[in-house]
């Protein structure tokens, strides 16, 4: 089966997608091999959901996006590999948030990856993940120079083998 | 979302991007795909429906961690199991975000 990466976009919006081409400067291959085995390999995910800790974090700031349509939160949210019946909240304005909330598996399958490497299959689940709000334009840029670095120091400092990135 | 894959590659991690636009993500040279013909804001699948979740992750980590080289691009084969015309209306937010609501408004010429 080949996806079609269209199948459930609204067909107005084909045009901005279809002619993507790399940002200047991204226009070449970048690859790191995976060098352990996954039975020996820390994994760690990070969704686009725009998921926090409710209650504990801040949700990412749609009031600002309401008020400037081409900005969108270009921060990131760590979260901990078990939630312990912590409530996650979402703050995404460009996705219906109810299928998430009611299952956050179906964007950030930390129980899935735990069942793996409770399995032997996958070595270790890390001990933190991160969430961040898919929408940028205007923000792209704190994500290359800010959020970004953040993000590999954070991976870096727990050992982390290989990341899932899933944009919703 | 590939930017971040991206960087994060080039830090010397490796990354896989589960998406459900793969042919954006290879536009833009995410090192490793693995695309899924699902509603947006569903990448992993069917809420509650451990088998197709597992399916994806199980995908995800064999392009993750035995992709030989980069561009690698796997598509999962599930066929989203609700009618078309209901996943598609479903997965959108109940208030247009707010760059279409510009969108839309300027399409009207009253934005």
């Amino acid at each position: 089966m080949i996806v079609d990466s269209y199948a459930f976009l609204p067909r107005s919006f084909v045009p901005l997608y279809s002619g993507a081409s790399p940002a200047p400067g991204d226009d070449g291959p970048v690859w790191a091999p995976f060098e352990k085995r996954l039975a020996e390999a820390r994994i760690a995910l990070l969704t686009s959901a725009g998921l926090y800790l409710e209650g504990e974090q801040p949700p990412f700031d749609g009031e600002r996006e309401k008020a400037d349509p081409t900005w969108g939160d270009p921060t990131h949210r760590v979260l901990p590999a078990s939630l312990d019946g912590r409530a996650l909240g979402m703050m995404h304005l460009h996705v219906n948030p109810e299928d998430v909330l009611a299952d956050p598996e179906i964007a950030l399958p930390l129980g899935g990856l735990a069942a793996l490497v409770a399995e032997g299959r996958v070595g270790s689940v890390a001990p933190q993940h991160v969430s961040v709000m898919g929408y940028q334009q205007a923000g792209l840029e704190v994500w290359r120079h800010e959020t970004a670095p953040a993000i590999v120091e954070l991976l870096r400092n727990q050992g982390t083998d290989g990341l899932i990135l899933a944009p919703v | 979302m590939p930017v971040l894959a991206r960087l994060v590659e080039a830090a010397a991690i490796p990354t896989v991007t589960v998406t459900m636009m793969p042919a954006l993500a290879a536009a833009v040279l995410a090192p490793r795909i693995v695309g899924v013909e699902f509603p947006f804001g569903h990448p992993f699948g069917m809420p509650g429906d451990r088998a197709m979740q597992r399916r994806v992750l199980e995908t995800a980590l064999t392009v993750l961690s035995g992709a030989a080289a980069f561009g690698t691009h796997v598509d999962v084969d599930i066929e989203w199991p609700l009618p078309r015309a209901a996943a598609y209306k479903s997965w959108q937010p109940k208030e247009a975000s707010p760059i279409v609501a510009l969108m839309l408004a300027s399409m009207k010429g009253d934005g």
